[in-house]
Order: C-alpha cells, then structure tokens, then sequence
C-alpha cells in the first residue's frame, strides 16, 4: 500500500534521512524504531508532505506522492498524528474532530450554514470511539496531556484515512496509559480495518503491538521484518538494545 | 440554562435596537451623526477582526480597502455616472478585488512578513490615491458627491447605514458560525495541522481576506453616503492602526468586540478631542492598561465576568438537585 523508496532528506549538511526503505501492506501494523534523532519524524514528514524529499520516491496506492502539498497527500486517505501535541487549542474538543471530517466532507468552505449542525453524528461516532465524548465541550488547550493526545489520534480518524501515521502516539504517557493507548490503537486497526504506521520508544510495546518492524539508525534503513527477525538481528542489537542495556 | 441565556442577549438586541431606531428624532442631529460614524467604522474594524482576530492574519493595512470601496463609489458616481443601484454593487466588489490582488501575494508569506508586505502593497494604493490628481484630484479629495435621496439628510443616511450594518453583521455572523468561520479559526490556531487534515490553507486565507475586504468595501461605500466625500487618508496607514487598535481594545477573539472598540474609540476621539487635540495620549494609555489588564480586550472581559456569574446563577440548583 505504501512504498518508500530510497529516500534521502538533509537540512544544511545533515543527512537526517540517508537512504529510508519501508514497506508497509494494506492491513498492517507496522512499527518504526530507532535511537533519538535516527529521523523517525523525518521520515513520517516525508511521507505527509510537511518536508520535501532530496531524493527518493513515496508510493501510495501506486501512485508517486512525494511531490504533492500536505492537503492533497491528506485527501489521498492518508492521516497523520503529531509527536508534539498538535491541536486547536482555542476551540472545543468537538470543534477540533469537526474541522477535520467537515475537511474530508468537502465543507470547509461552506459559508451560509450554521456549523454547529454539521457532521455532528460522526465527530461524536469518533469522539466515542476514542472516549472523548463527555469531554466535547472542554477547550482543547485545557486538555490533560493524556487526553491531548488521545484528540491528536482523533483528529487524524475524522478523515476517514486508509492509513493512519502515529508520531509516538505514548509519548510522555503513564505506563497505565501507554496500554490503555496501544489497546485503542490496536482495535482501531481492527474495527476500522486501518493500516497504521507508527513510531515508538518503548520496545515491549512495539514489539507487542506491531506486525512488521523497520529499524532506522542516522537515517538509514538497517532491516525490515516480523519482530522475531528483527530481534535475532545482531546489527540492531548493536545499534540500538545492546545501546538500550548499557 | 443556555435557552434562557439565549434569550437574555436577544432582549438586550431588541431593546438596543428600537433604541437605535428612535435615537435620530429624540437625539440632537449631531449625535445622530457621531452615531452613523461609530457603525461605519465598526463595520470596517469588524472586517478586520474577521482577517486578525479570526484568521490569525497579520492585515497591517486594512483600511486600504475602505478606501477603495469609498473611491470607487465616488468616482463611479460623480465620473462615470452609473446608475446608483450599480455603483453600490460595484464598489465592494472592487474593493474585494484588491483584496484578492494583495492578498494572493501575502498569503505566500507568515506573521510579521505578511503584514509588512500587506503595508508595501497598501501603500502604493493610497500612492495612487494621493497622486493621481486627474482622477482623484489627489490631496484635495472629491467633495459633494451626490447621494441618493433616501440617505440624503442624516437622519435618512442614519437608517440606510442603520440598515446595511445590521445586515452585514447578521451575515458576517453566520459566515463566523459557519464551516468555513470554524475552519478559518482553526487555521489561525495552527495551520500546520490544518493542512494535515486536508485543508488548503492558502486559499482558505485568501477566501477569508477576499470577504473580510469586500466588507471594508462597504463600509466605505457607507462613508460616502455619510460624508459625500472621499481624500487619500481613507487609504493612509494611520488609520489602519486605529482600526487594529479598535479590535484589541474591544476583544479580537471575540465576535462583537470591534463594535465596542470602535465605539470608545469613536467617542473618544469626538468628546476628548474637544478639549484636547491630544486625545490619542488617552487612547495610548487606555491600550497600555488594557495590555495589563484585560488582554483578552474589553468584550471579552464582559462575556468572562457574565460567563461567570452565570456559572455562579446555575450552580446553587444543581447542588440542591443533588441532595434532594
């Protein structure tokens, strides 16, 4: 479904991603790793559009999308979370999940009628699903930075994505947390039939959760493939759990 | 609760309204006309608000389409002659059109970048305006430009401006309720994450620029029909500032708020300027202590103050429902 070839990102001098190859299949749960800076983040701003690529290709439904702004990536049916809490502040946890399925409706520029009776029943389906609802009319900015996070993954759901892109969905959670999250993440895969790509620290938790893993280390892809593979793997026990013991 | 708040603020526009229509043949002619000058720039600071407070746009120099709006509705008047009725369709569409010029170019840029471009732009406007002299007779400005009969006396032009501020208050309104005024605020908020979520930023922008400068085109149409004449400050960058000042002091989150502004600052300048032709100190330290004080601007520290007493209004029942 998604194919990342060879792609190459610098800023200034600095190779932040030097050669990424990723794979991931409709359906999938697929986890990338890697130490800080290895340009996981990079990577996913790549995919989305935020950055453009110095080299290489992404191919979405076989379709060349590195060249094309966020919003169009976006209404190809890919979504995407943030690593640092990225919301709307100023608006209403209701409003937040709205502005993007009024987006993936086609209303955002609907001038005459009154918003607050549009996509109401699928910002609160969504809503729900995550657990937000009784939390709708709460400002976004006075969230706790659990719940902030959970609204990041709910945002990305009102576009009705093929494929949704997690920048370290537990980031800074509690450990109660973190599963809690994975175990809403897990059966949004399942209920919503979701390709998820994400990027994660923990590594029970990643290689718990995810079918397929891509291991990066300064930008470069060092091997892709089921947990059990990338576990025996010596090269990234060196990298990056051998670094892990230490 | 919320019916009964809903209703509240509906008697408050009712009873503020019959006020407004009995205030020409009860109120002396000149207040009347401090009246009709206090909705005019109201309409042209909440055009602003739509573009600043709304959009989180940078519009250094608004006031450039009000004067457009006023110079195309002089000059198609006394000039081309064109039937009223077209000219005062024409006028905001011309002031929408500059909008759209200037504002396809900011948009490409952010924050301070797109407000010093949107000044540069603005500037060569009132340039124009200034230099011009065949057709705009430069400094001097067109006098005695004829108006339609029915907002020929001040009172008359009173209930004609009356009218069209309502109207497009009411219409500014729904377009901030509707999809598009939520998605315009969220852009404002980050539009990082808007354009992560399918939205073409840039030309939500430009749309927003586009209506907000059609409204200032109004407004200056408004003025014409007040004033009967048009000079290059309509298009100078001081006014621009006051105009900007009004929705700070008023509240840019909020949606009213520029009314209110716009009617301290209108008031001000008319009954301090009386006894000092420098009431813009007074207008400097109002905004000083109201950067101190109430940095969400005056009408949004009126919606927290009744925000709260009405937190205080419904909790008491609810604590007497629980224990019953």
């Amino acid at each position: 479904m998604l194919k990342v070839e060879n792609l190459y990102k610098s800023f200034d001098k600095f190779l932040a991603v030097n050669g990424a190859e990723l794979t991931v299949e409709k359906g999938q749960l697929v986890a990338v790793i890697g130490p800080n800076g290895a340009g996981k983040t990079t990577l996913f701003n790549l995919i989305t559009g935020m950055l453009k690529p110095d080299r290489g290709r992404v191919v979405f439904n076989e379709e060349d999308i590195s060249k094309l702004p966020p919003h169009d990536i976006c209404r190809k049916g890919i979504a995407r979370s943030f690593q640092i809490a990225n919301v709307f502040p100023r608006l209403t946890v209701f409003k937040n999940v709205q502005v993007a399925v009024l987006s993936q409706q086609r209303k955002s520029s609907n001038l005459f009628r009154p918003a607050h009776r549009m996509a109401v029943e699928e910002t609160n389906r969504i809503l729900s699903s995550v657990g937000l609802l009784e939390k709708a009319d709460h400002l976004a900015g006075s969230l706790s930075h659990g719940d902030h996070r959970i609204l990041e993954i709910a945002i990305a759901l009102g576009n009705e994505p093929q494929m949704l892109i997690l920048d370290e969905p537990t980031a800074g959670m509690s450990p109660d947390e973190t599963s809690s999250t994975m175990g809403l993440i897990k059966r949004l895969a399942e209920t919503h039939g979701l390709t998820i790509l994400f990027c994660e620290h923990d590594m029970d938790v990643v290689f718990n959760t995810a079918q397929s893993i891509m291991v990066m280390h300064y930008g470069k892809t060092i091997i892709q493939g089921k947990p059990e593979e990338v576990k025996s793997n010596m090269e990234v026990q060196e990298a990056y759990l051998g670094g892990a013991d230490a | 609760m919320r019916k009964q708040y809903f209703s509240k603020s509906l008697w408050v526009c009712v009873v503020l309204l019959v006020a407004l229509l009995l205030a020409p043949p009860i109120l002396p002619r000149f207040y009347t006309y401090i009246l009709a000058v206090i909705f005019v720039t109201a309409l042209l600071a909440m055009s602003l608000n739509m573009v600043v407070g709304h959009g989180g746009m940078f519009q250094f120099h608004h006031c450039v389409f009000y004067g457009v709006g006023a110079y195309t509705f002089a000059l198609t008047v006394t000039k081309a002659g064109w039937p009223m009725w077209l000219c005062f369709v024409v006028s905001p569409l011309a002031a929408a059109l500059a909008g759209f010029v200037i504002g396809w170019f900011c948009v490409r840029l952010t924050s301070l970048y797109f407000g010093m471009l949107q000044i540069s732009l603005g500037s060569l406007l009132w340039a124009i305006a200034f230099r011009w002299y065949s057709l705009t007779k430069g400094d001097d400005g067109i006098h005695s430009i004829p108006v339609p009969g029915f907002a020929a006396t001040t009172s008359s032009a009173y209930y004609f401006i009356l009218f069209s501020f309502i109207l497009c208050v009411v219409v500014m309104y729904l377009i901030y309720k509707s999809p598009f005024g939520v998605t315009l605020q969220a852009t404002r908020d980050n539009p990082a994450r808007c354009s992560a979520v399918g939205i073409n930023v840039r030309r939500h922008q430009l749309m927003a620029i586009v209506i907000a400068t059609f409204f200032a085109g109004v407004a200056g149409v408004l003025f014409v029909v007040l004033e009967k004449s048009v000079f290059p400050d309509l298009l100078f960058w001081v006014l621009s500032l006051e105009i900007f000042i009004m929705c700070l002091l008023g509240g840019w989150f909020t949606f009213a708020g520029p009314i209110l502004g716009a009617a301290i600052t209108v008031a001000l300048r008319t009954f301090a300027g009386i006894y000092t032709e420098y009431w813009t100190l007074i207008l400097g330290v109002l905004l000083i202590l109201l950067i101190f004080f109430l940095p969400e601007g005056a009408m949004g520290f009126f919606l927290q103050k009744f925000e709260k007493g009405r937190d205080k209004e419904t909790a008491p029942p609810r604590g007497q429902h629980a224990e019953s």
